[in-house]
């Protein structure tokens, strides 16, 4: 009953067996051995599991890894290159956009796409636009200031403060 | 001190190389799924597994039959009570554990326990706690001998006679029915292990998402001592933690079961629940009904109050309390006013609802406390007509008063609360939006102002009253330095995403003068790190971070007397200046910690131990106390009856500040908790005990849309006590937000004789409100 599929992730092809129902969250995380693609729920609420499938943020618990077959995938440990951190990455750390940490590759991936259809967005835009991901720990002030600031760096434009306003 | 440093534990997280439990794979490893009741209260008739044996990969389903044998089928709770791992002929709770189903991968595991078939006879449960202690409610524990009834506690603090007096005689008395309703900590991660028993060397490794490992290496050795699992032999680690807020407390019986499979067939076992499991089963948090009262002076002195509370446990005490405390510190309740009478009871009930009590963002029963004097002072300004602002001011003890007796038997170490409120009303224009109110009450608009001005009790504890079963709630921290002047430092907490790999090295940093960047921290394991209870509560700096200033200026004692000895000085003769020592009047004859910590290994006096290592248990002297003022203002709808909450602010208040990043970053947080409880988050049971909304399609957690943009400022107070003056941060904004939303949304609908709302207060409870009251369609 299993299927041979190749998928390519973070620019590496994978060809592997699978069986036609398992997830490509799973495939991802247990048969790849990728373990930042997190898994926080069993009703594609929370977007811990976000990645891109050809340059599409999805939620890779909602997905069967068949699907995937013949695909691109970028997963959070294809986001650095060697130059450096991703923008958002280098965001999220800069402006405290993590507690825990468990949310933040799915964040950080729904936000990549999120930037690259709307270059400049404003705060609102942001919010409304990472609805699909929760975050139990930091109140989302900060990964909102995170995207802002990577949207900047994408942008080539001066960055934002990074000095918490706590006075 | 005092610096926005940022993090040094992101470099992971950012490039998904944090390590979590379900990340953990091990060699052979077999995976555990969990078949749960779908009653409430139900006989178990039989359980056949055989159609479960049958597929691929299962390979086996134990029971409670099973885990008798081995006399592991009941297990203790935090508070002394017991709770099944699995059961052996009745189910107390809808999602209780039933029977767990072993196989080689997930997949496998999940299909078996489809295929395990529970025969069960159900029973008319008790959901109801006021009706729990009824003539004819059937008793509920059968398996405590001689029990009668579903009562479990009775408990009081302060004094009735007095009380009782004042509510007799006083000009003003309120009162209000309150119920903080049953919520659940839902941190990204769920909960689970991988136990991974090791037969020739009769050794298991638990890996673990708990907040307080030693703890529970010591619970593993108490109840599975008998078989041969005395406490060398056992090892728990907890690793990256993905979110705990007091759900990562407990023993649950997923934990219990995995070891004892793993145990019986020699294999590591993971264990993983999934979201629904943890919302329906997991320790829930709250389920106070609480009736306050409060006495005044026609003026607005507050003389008193009166509060009486039912805890709803369900089926076992399995709060997550100090011992002593069965209402954890609800004794806080008498909040940050100035008076001098207070009385409080508590009854416990048992009903046929999951087991818990654990704290979601809050110390041990604070945000209940919090929430009824905050409300019912509101409720007295009300009464009165007094501008609720102004009552505090009023009432607030002053700072010159710290440190202050509390009647219910606390001593709060130092506050501000003048200070705090102040700068909360500045930062919104407090006076603006009164005004701005009065015009739009009078075009029969609906905008409500709040304010929660809170005092939190965090830090347990002082030994001579705290405990988990028996073990005293001191913290420790180990430092040690390397020739080189580079540290590792090893705490008994564990962070949960509190940032403790930095801060921790802050004030080692700050008390010894080696670069943060150059001190490792680390905990969460318990054959490494010195034994402490844990993350939870606010305590870590408080306790943990105190062991670490401790122990460096043991360390700087010893630094003194090498740099003494390599000067050639007395040690008088020394200063310090973080970094180095000098000799006082010649700055330029000096020797950096580095200088002196290498000659520690090299070059030490003769008599003195080599070496630099310090290590401290630190026992608080007393509780801290925290506080906040926070304001918000909140727009309804009149069509929509949709709660808006246009502005937040909040001003916190928890002594000195180690990093006012991510001090800020725990307020943030707190917050998105506070306002979650105050308008979304409910557990919903049904009459016969089903879980209404037990997803997270239906319970509703903010996301960034619900989540205002919170605006958050501080002051400082110091603790006099703490060697650093900090008091910890990360629950108080939890604590403190929701009475302020509540009293934000109460405000507006004033005009209309509404006094309360029971939180979660959602546009349907408005409009419902709103319709009796004739004000909407
Ligand atoms: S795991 Fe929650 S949405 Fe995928
Ligand atoms: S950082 Fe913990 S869930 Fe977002």
């Amino acid at each position: 009953m299993k299927k041979e599929i190749t998928v390519t992730i973070n620019g590496e092809a994978h060809t592997v067996e699978v069986e036609p129902r398992l997830l490509l969250v799973h495939l991802i995380r247990e048969q790849l051995s990728m373990t930042g693609t997190h898994i926080g729920c069993d009703t594609s609420s929370c977007g811990a599991c976000t990645i891109l499938v050809d340059g599409k943020s999805i939620k890779s618990c909602t997905m069967l890894a068949i699907q995937a077959d013949g695909k691109s995938i970028i997963t959070v440990e294809g986001l650095a290159t060697v130059e450096g951190l991703h923008p958002l990455q280098e965001g999220f750390k800069e402006n405290h956009g993590l507690h825990c940490g468990f949310c933040t590759p799915g964040m950080m991936l729904r936000a990549v796409e999120l930037l690259e259809k709307n270059p400049n967005p404003t705060e609102e835009e942001i919010r409304w636009g990472i609805s699909g991901n929760l975050c139990r720990c930091t109140g989302y002030n900060n990964i909102v200031k995170a995207i802002q600031y990577a949207g900047a760096k994408i942008r080539g434009e001066e960055l934002p403060s990074t000095e918490p306003e706590f006075v | 001190m005092g610096h926005s440093i940022k993090r040094k534990e992101d470099a992971r997280f950012i490039q998904g190389k944090g390590n979590y439990v379900d990340d953990i794979k091990l060699p052979g490893m077999l995976h555990m799924d969990i078949v749960r009741s779908p009653y409430a209260y139900a006989k178990i008739k039989s359980i056949n597994a055989e159609e479960a044996l049958k597929i691929p990969g299962v390979i086996a389903v134990v029971t409670g039959k099973d885990l008798e044998k081995y006399n592991l089928h009941w297990m203790p709770t935090l508070m002394s009570d017991t709770q099944m791992v699995l059961p052996t002929d009745t189910v107390m709770y809808q999602a209780q554990e039933v029977a767990a189903v072993i196989a080689t991968d997930r997949y496998a595991a999940r299909d078996g326990k489809e295929a395990v078939m529970v025969d069960y006879e159900p029973m008319k449960p008790v959901i109801d706690p006021f009706k729990a202690l009824d003539e004819d409610a059937p008793v509920l524990r059968t398996d405590k001998e001689g029990k009668t009834d579903n009562h479990i506690w009775n408990w009081s603090v302060g004094d009735k006679e007095a009380t009782d007096k004042l509510f007799d005689s006083a000009d003003v008395t309120v009162k209000e029915q309150m119920h903080i309703p049953r919520i659940h900590v839902a941190s990204i991660e769920t909960c689970g292990c991988v136990a991974d028993y090791n037969k020739v060397e009769n050794h298991l490794t638990m890996y673990m998402t708990t907040q307080a490992p030693h703890a529970i290496r010591t619970v593993i050795a108490l109840v599975a001592g008998h078989v041969g699992l005395t406490e060398e032999k056992v090892r728990v680690i907890s690793p990256d933690i993905g979110g705990g807020f007091g759900g990562k407390v407990p023993v649950y019986p997923g934990y219990v079961i995995a070891i004892a499979v793993s145990f019986l067939v020699g294999k590591p076992v993971k264990w993983v629940e999934d979201r629904s499991e943890n919302l329906q089963a997991d320790s829930f948090a709250r389920d106070y009904h609480i009736t306050a009262e409060m006495a005044a002076t026609k003026e607005g002195k507050i003389q008193g109050i009166r509060f009486k509370l039912l805890a709803d446990h369900g089926y076992t005490d399995a709060a997550a309390n100090p011992s002593k405390f069965p209402t954890g510190l609800f004794s806080i309740c008498t909040g940050s006013y100035d008076y001098g009478t207070a009385y409080l009871e508590a009854d416990a009930v048992y009903t046929n609802k999951p087991p818990g009590g654990v704290a979601y963002r809050c110390s041990f029963r604070v945000t209940e406390a919090v929430h009824a004097i905050e409300r019912i002072t509101d409720r007295l300004a009300l009464e009165i007509g007094k501008d609720p602002a102004q009552l505090r001011f009023e009432n607030f003890i002053k700072k010159e008063d710290f440190p202050w007796k509390s009647p219910t038997g606390w001593e709060y170490d130092s506050g501000d609360y003048h200070a705090g409120l102040q700068k909360a009303m500045d930062a919104i224009d407090y006076e603006g939006l009164r005004k701005e109110q009065a015009e739009k009450r009078a075009r029969g608009e609906m905008m409500g102002i709040g304010i929660s001005t809170f005092t939190e009790i965090v830090g347990a504890g002082p030994s001579k009253d705290f405990d988990i079963l028996g073990i005293k709630m001191f913290d420790s921290a180990e430092i040690r330095v390397h020739p080189t002047g580079k540290a590792i430092a090893r705490f008994g907490t564990k962070s949960q995403g509190q940032g403790h790999e930095t801060t921790y090295a802050q004030i080692i940093a700050e008390e010894l003068g080696i670069p943060a960047e150059h001190i490792q921290i680390e905990e969460g394991d318990t054959d490494t790190a010195p034994y402490g209870l844990g993350t939870y509560a606010s305590r870590s700096t408080p306790t943990a971070g105190a062991a670490a200033a401790v122990a460096a200026r043991k360390l700087r004692d010893k630094a003194r007397k090498i740099a003494a000895y390599l000067l050639e000085v007395s040690e008088e003769d020394l200063e310090w200046e973080p970094g180095k020592f000098f000799v006082k009047g010649a700055p330029e004859k000096a020797k950096t910690i580095q200088e002196i910590v290498f000659a520690a290994y090299t070059n030490h006096p003769q008599g003195m131990e080599a070496g630099f290592e310090a290590t401290h248990y630190y026992d608080p002297p007393n509780l801290t106390f925290p506080s906040g003022a926070y304001i918000c203002v909140v727009d309804i709808d009149k069509e929509t009856c949709e709660i808006k909450v246009r502005r937040f602010v909040a001003i916190d208040d928890c002594g000195n500040i180690i990093n006012p990043m991510i001090v800020q970053g725990q307020v943030h947080g707190g917050l998105t908790q506070g306002i979650a409880p105050a308008m979304y988050e409910e557990l919903i049971y049904d009459e016969d005990g089903n879980i209404l909304n037990g997803t997270l399609m239906d319970y509703l957690v903010p996301t960034a849309v619900e989540s205002p943009s919170w605006e958050t400022g501080h002051t400082i107070t110091p603790s006099p006590h703490h060697p650093i003056g900090a008091k910890g941060v990360g629950e108080s904004p939890t604590v403190g937000a929701p009475p302020a939303i509540a009293n934000a949304i109460v405000d507006a609908l004033s005009p209309y004789g509404i006094t309360h709302m029971d939180i979660p207060i959602t546009p349907y409870k408005v409009w419902k409100v709103l319709k009796e009251k004739g004000v909407v369609e």
